[in-house]
C-alpha cells in the first residue's frame, strides 16, 4: 500500500467516509469557544452522566452542540477505546488537544473529573457509615447486580461493532469467550491475557487484512 | 471476612497504591473498568485493605452517581483510607487518609493513559489506515468485549453464584438485557435495583 497517497486501493469504506467528513467544510459545525467552554461543557456532560457517561457524550458533541459529525465521532471513539485509559477521558484528551492543543486536553479532562469527583466522594463519606444499616446494604446489593448487569448490557451492545469482522462470528465468540474464562474464572492477570491474546490476535488480524488488500490488488489488476 | 480480618495499611501504603494504579493505568485497554478483577486481586484477595462487600459497594455507588465510571478507582481508594483511618485514633486521618488515598489512586490511573493518549492519537490518526494499526484495532474487538463481561461477572459474583443468588443474578440479567435491547436510562435500572434491595426482596 503506498502511503501518502490519500485514499491507497483496500481502504475501507469507513476510513473512506471518514476522509470525505475530514475533507468536508468545516463551517457547517462549531466547536468550543474558549478553554472555559470546553471545562464547563465537559463539566455539565459528565454531571448528567448517571451509570456512565458514553451515551450522553455522543448526544451531546454530536446532536446538541454539533462540534463533531457522527464519522468524526466514531473514529475518535474507537481510537479512545483502543488506547488503554478511561474511554471517556481519553475522548475529552483528544477532543480537547483538537480545539486548544495541551491546555484543552487538560481543561476537558478536569472538567470531565473535578465535579462528579466531589460529588461521588461525598456521597462515599455519606453512605459507607451507614453500610452495616441492613436497607443501606440491601439497596447496594440490588444496585451492584445492575450494575454488573448494565456493563454486561453495554459490552452486548458492542457486539453489532464486530459486524463484518475477518475472525467471523465463530472467532469472534472464541475470543471473548478466551478472555472472560481467563480473566472471570482463572483470574488470569489482566497484562498476560493482553500478551498472550492481543498479540496473537493483531498478528492474525493483520496477515488477513494483508491477504485482503493483495487479493483486492490482483483483482483490480486482472480488470 | 468482616472488618478484623482487614490488612493494616500506613502512609507508605499510599505510595503502594499509586504504583498500583499508575501500573494499571497502561493496561485499561478498554476502559478502567477492564481492570476491574485485577483491583479486586490487589486489594481484597493480596492486601485485604477492602473487604468484599465494600469492593463491589464502592463500584456500584460510582456506577450509580453522575460522572464518569472511572471514579470507581476514586471511591475504592477513599475506602482503603476510611478503613485505615477508622484503625488510627486521630480525628483528622478521618478526613487526611481517604482524601489522600483517592488522590493518588486517581491521579496514579489518569497520568499514564491520558499522556500517553495526547501522544498516541495523533499518530494513530495520521496512521490510520495502515494494515498492522487496523489490525490491533480489530483483534482488541472481542477482547474488550470479553473484559468487559469478565468485569460483568466479577461484579456479580462478589454477593454469590448464579445457583446461590438466583433472583440477584435475575435482576443483574434482566438489566443487561433492558440496556441491550432498549434505550432506557440507566438511572431508572439503578433506581429499581435500589428500591428492590432496600425493601429486602433481594
Amino acid at each position: 500500500m503506498t502511503r501518502g497517497n490519500p485514499m491507497p486501493e483496500g481502504v475501507s469504506t469507513q476510513a473512506a467516509a471518514t476522509d470525505a467528513a475530514v475533507a468536508s467544510p468545516v463551517a457547517a459545525r462549531r466547536g468550543p469557544a474558549s478553554l472555559r467552554d470546553l471545562f464547563f461543557s465537559f463539566s455539565w456532560i459528565a454531571l448528567q452522566g448517571f451509570g456512565g457517561v458514553m451515551a450522553i457524550v455522543q448526544r451531546e458533541l454530536v446532536d446538541k452542540r454539533q462540534w463533531l459529525t457522527a464519522a468524526e465521532f466514531l473514529e475518535d471513539w474507537s481510537v479512545a477505546q483502543v488506547l488503554p485509559g478511561p474511554n471517556v477521558c481519553n475522548l475529552a484528551v483528544l477532543i480537547g488537544d483538537r480545539c486548544f492543543g495541551a491546555r484543552g486536553a487538560l481543561a476537558a479532562a478536569a472538567g470531565l473529573m473535578l465535579f462528579p469527583s466531589v460529588v461521588v466522594l461525598a456521597l462515599a463519606a455519606f453512605l459507607f457509615p451507614l453500610l452495616d444499616v441492613p436497607m443501606v446494604q440491601g439497596m447496594l446489593r440490588g444496585m451492584g447486580a445492575v450494575s454488573a448487569g448494565l456493563i454486561a448490557g453495554s459490552a452486548l451492545k458492542l457486539t453489532s461493532g464486530l459486524d463484518g469482522h475477518p475472525f467471523r462470528a465463530t472467532g469472534c465468540v472464541a475470543l471473548t469467550g478466551l478472555t472472560l474464562a481467563g480473566a472471570a474464572v482463572l483470574h488470569v492477570p489482566l497484562v498476560w491475557l493482553l500478551v498472550g491474546l492481543g498479540i496473537p490476535g493483531t498478528l492474525l488480524a493483520w496477515r488477513m487484512l494483508w491477504l485482503q488488500t493483495r487479493a483486492e490488488r490482483t483483482a483490480a489488476g486482472a480488470l | 471476612m468482616t472488618a478484623a480480618d482487614l490488612g493494616a495499611f500506613a502512609w507508605g501504603d499510599c505510595l503502594a497504591l499509586f504504583l498500583h494504579f499508575l501500573t494499571l493505568s497502561l493496561l485499561a485497554v478498554g476502559g478502567a473498568i477492564t481492570t476491574v478483577p485485577e483491583m479486586h486481586r490487589f486489594l481484597v484477595l493480596d492486601k485485604h485493605w477492602l473487604l468484599e462487600g465494600q469492593f463491589s459497594a464502592s463500584i456500584a455507588l460510582a456506577q450509580a452517581a453522575p460522572g464518569p465510571n472511572l471514579l470507581f478507582v476514586s471511591v475504592l481508594a477513599w475506602n482503603v483510607g476510611a478503613n485505615a483511618a477508622a484503625g488510627a485514633h486521630a480525628p483528622a486521618m478521618a478526613w487526611l487518609l481517604p482524601v489522600a488515598c483517592a488522590s493518588v489512586a486517581t491521579i496514579g490511573i489518569l497520568a499514564p493513559s491520558t499522556t500517553l493518549t495526547l501522544y498516541a492519537a495523533r499518530w494513530v490518526h495520521h496512521n490510520r489506515t495502515r494494515l498492522g494499526v487496523r489490525g490491533f484495532k480489530l483483534a482488541m474487538g472481542p477482547i474488550v468485549i470479553g473484559l468487559l463481561l469478565a468485569t460483568a461477572w466479577t461484579l456479580g459474583a462478589a454477593h454469590g453464584l448464579p445457583q446461590d443468588m438466583p433472583v440477584l443474578w435475575a435482576l443483574t440479567a434482566i438489566s443487561a438485557l433492558l440496556v441491550w435491547k432498549t434505550r432506557i436510562h440507566m438511572l431508572w435500572l439503578i433506581a429499581a435495583g435500589a428500591a428492590l434491595g432496600a425493601w429486602g426482596w433481594l
